[in-house]
């Protein structure tokens, strides 16, 4: 008895019965209106860090998003730092390159996961695979380092909890040299493919003046030609450094979405490379802060999705009075009312997932006819429609295979 | 072994939902369909109805927009079933415990024969707990 | 002329307590009735980026704080209202200035039980829809 293989979507979990995530009002073939539900996975963090006392807070807050868990934990550190006097003043030496190393492996590997999810809607699975299959090798020098494949818990306020050991750089060093060829093959893959092009070119175009209006973050923003990155703008760890550049596409539509990724992917490996290079062999990792005084303090970081921003206030006591958390994703997923609309239904799971939503509502999407106010299908269907438009535009370059 | 016990372990097939997790679980789950652990060469697949499943597998911790959507897709999966809770906010709720926005435990709500903790459990971990849910149903549920 | 000249030129007298207290980081204080004007000056005419709004429950007072970014230069300027009334806690929504803001201002609305009059969608966006009338989870209990 063979079984029908039916390949998975992703971190995002498909129910059939209840659509209430994404609703596409369409006319005919064109997404007309859409109405995005949220707060499925809204479990009162803000409330509970009050709680919590300023070294607990790390521990909460990595779980707010399990693909950036680095981000959220490095711009509540940076917002504390902040009430002290700022991280330059504050943080080791050595921790600053510990930091930056963290924060650029957990982009990498957001990237490749991002890149595997994108190829798995257009139907490009064999990208799926060897993304992830790429992507092994970063997590597993996660677990090297601070033991833990996700939810690193390497981040305090003053510092780090782990020290990167001499004898652990030349391995991460390795893994580096073997990453950079699979970036070079999705680099080739993607960017000189004729029927990706046909595919994502022109797709859920977001304007520059879009991006402006909604406040849009990160490599969506980016890819409309804003020139945004935290990591220039106000410098944190050692970003200020190295030599590193932003990387801008103008067109604003899922193509550029996708090169921004991938070239980022180089320049992050290039950063790693040269923090290993230029880290101190010696030296503290931990300031030993103990206590925090009153007063607020805001702390920002270039999370692989835009910017994470955490405000905090104190009033000299050992827990937060209020602790305020924007992710990059509450903007970027508000901007799908612009760009989705207008676009075809079999487009509209890739507009969905091209802002690199970093929570799991964008499983369900359903999609109702105006005219009829009835249900048509659901984000299987969806997923299948955006595949199939692959496969159409495949046989009309190459051809009909006989 | 009857015929049911048989097709059940031989090929077990797994839905995935989560009530309200930060995805790190979710992702793990779908590291295991990949070309490092491969669970697909055991038969064992994600799907994407609820009603072709054998097993289970919930992540989170239980956000209350989700109780009544957990209850509806737990009616839909034909019995017999596996229920695995797959990473510590679905075992106990970890520290969203006493959130404002966070409803009654998993194993209140639905029966639950696995625990799988962690936070995340590695893809070794999962497929562990996937192996444990088999042999359970083998001893005879 | 830096950004903090031109705010302090557009804005003037409507400014109230301007502090300086880390590098980088700027927060003044403004009367609840300019906020949209302030908004426009702001948004559209210096061309910062609004981040977010944060509230905060204050025994004596609700404390909004609009987060605008100057992105070239990484500044953050942090616009401070007080609402004195507690009971009935309301100021004017930017909105249909800033189709962003929608979302931040839901939200606070549903946490705190603020009310922006002139929000074309005033509804629940992460909570339930039976979370009972008048909870509002980030204020502080008595």
């Amino acid at each position: 008895m063979s079984h029908k293989i039916i390949v998975p979507i992703g971190p995002y979990h498909p129910l059939q019965e209840e659509p209430e995530y994404f609703q596409l009002y369409v006319e005919g073939e064109k997404v007309v209106d859409i109405d995005i539900i949220i707060g499925y996975n809204h479990r009162g963090i803000e409330k509970l860090s009050e709680s919590k006392h300023f070294d607990q807070v790390p521990f909460l807050v990595e779980r707010i998003c399990g693909i950036c868990s680095s981000s959220h934990p490095y711009a509540y550190c940076l917002a504390v730092e902040n009430i002290l006097g700022g991280e330059a003043n504050i943080v080791p030496e050595k921790a600053l390159y510990i930091r930056t190393i963290i924060d650029e492996l957990q982009r990498i590997h957001s990237h490749l996961l991002w890149l595997g999810l994108a190829g798995h809607f257009i139907g490009y699975n064999t990208v799926w695979m060897w993304a992830w299959k790429y992507r092994e090798p970063v997590l597993d020098m996660f677990e090297m380092v601070t033991g833990n494949r996700n939810n690193y818990a390497m981040f305090k306020v003053g510092g780090v909890r782990r020290d990167l050991k001499d004898e652990d750089i030349p391995i991460l060093k390795k893994m580096l040299d073997e990453l950079s060829p699979g970036v070079d093959l999705f680099r080739g893959a993607i960017m000189d493919d004729p029927v990706i092009k046909m595919r994502l070119k022109g797709v859920g175009v977001l304007t520059r003046q879009q991006v402006v209006d909604w406040c849009v973050v990160g490599p969506t923003a980016r890819a409309s030609g804003v020139n945004m990155d935290i990591r220039r703008d106000e410098p944190y760890g050692v970003s200020d450094r190295l030599d590193w550049k932003v990387i801008l596409e103008k067109d604003g539509d899922i193509f550029c979405k996708t090169i921004v990724r991938i070239l980022e992917l180089y320049e992050s490996i290039s950063i790693i490379r040269q923090s290993l290079n230029k880290m101190p062999k010696d030296g503290p990792i931990d300031a030993g802060v103990k206590d925090i005084p009153a007063g607020e303090g805001i702390g920002r970081v270039e999370a692989p999705r835009g910017e994470c921003f955490h405000y905090i206030k104190s009033d000299g006591t050992n827990r937060p009075v209020r602790h305020k958390i924007r992710s990059p994703s509450f903007m970027n997923v508000a901007s799908d009312k612009v760009s989705a609309v207008g676009g075809t239904i079999s487009d509209a799971t890739l507009t969905l997932a091209a802002v690199d939503p970093c929570y799991c509502c964008t499983e369900r999407v359903a999609v109702i006819n105006k005219t009829d106010k009835c249900k048509v299908m659901n984000g299987w269907d969806l997923i299948k429609l955006s595949q199939e438009k692959t496969l159409k535009l495949k046989e009309g370059y190459y051809g009909r295979p006989e | 072994m009857d015929i049911i016990k048989r097709a059940f372990t031989k090929s077990i097939w797994v839905f995935h939902m989560s009530v309200g997790s930060c995805n790190n679980c979710d992702i793990e789950t779908l590291d295991c369909f990949t070309p490092r652990f491969d669970l697909e060469r055991f038969g064992i697949q994600l799907i994407g109805s609820a009603r072709h499943a054998d097993a289970l597998l919930v992540t989170g911790a239980m956000n209350k927009k989700a109780v009544l959507r957990m209850k509806k897709v737990y009616e839909q999966v034909p019995k017999p079933c596996v229920v695995v809770a797959c990473g510590t906010c679905a075992c106990s709720q970890h520290m969203f415990k006493y959130s404002y926005n966070v409803a009654e435990p998993l194993d209140k709500i639905l029966p639950v024969d696995v625990y799988i903790p962690g936070c995340p459990p590695k893809p070794e971990a999962i497929i562990s707990g996937i192996v444990k849910a088999l042999d359970k149903i083998k001893k005879g549920k | 002329m830096n950004m903090r000249d031109r705010i302090k030129e557009s804005l003037q007298d409507k400014i109230k307590d301007w502090q300086e207290k880390y590098i980088k980081r700027v927060y003044f204080s403004i009367d609840k009735k300019d906020i949209f004007e302030v908004t426009q000056v702001l948004f559209r005419g210096l061309e910062l980026r609004l981040i977010t709004i944060s509230a905060t429950d204050m025994p004596d007072y609700f404390e909004i704080i609009y987060h605008f970014s100057n992105d070239p230069a990484g500044e953050i300027y942090s616009v401070r209202v007080t609402l004195a009334d507690k009971l009935k806690p309301e100021i004017q929504s930017i909105t249909p200035l800033l189709p962003a803001a929608e979302w931040i201002e839901r939200e606070t609305w549903e946490m705190l039980g603020i009310n922006f009059k002139g929000h074309p969608n005033l509804k629940k966006l992460l909570l339930n829809e039976d979370w009972p009338e008048n909870d509002y989870p980030l204020r502080n209990k008595k």
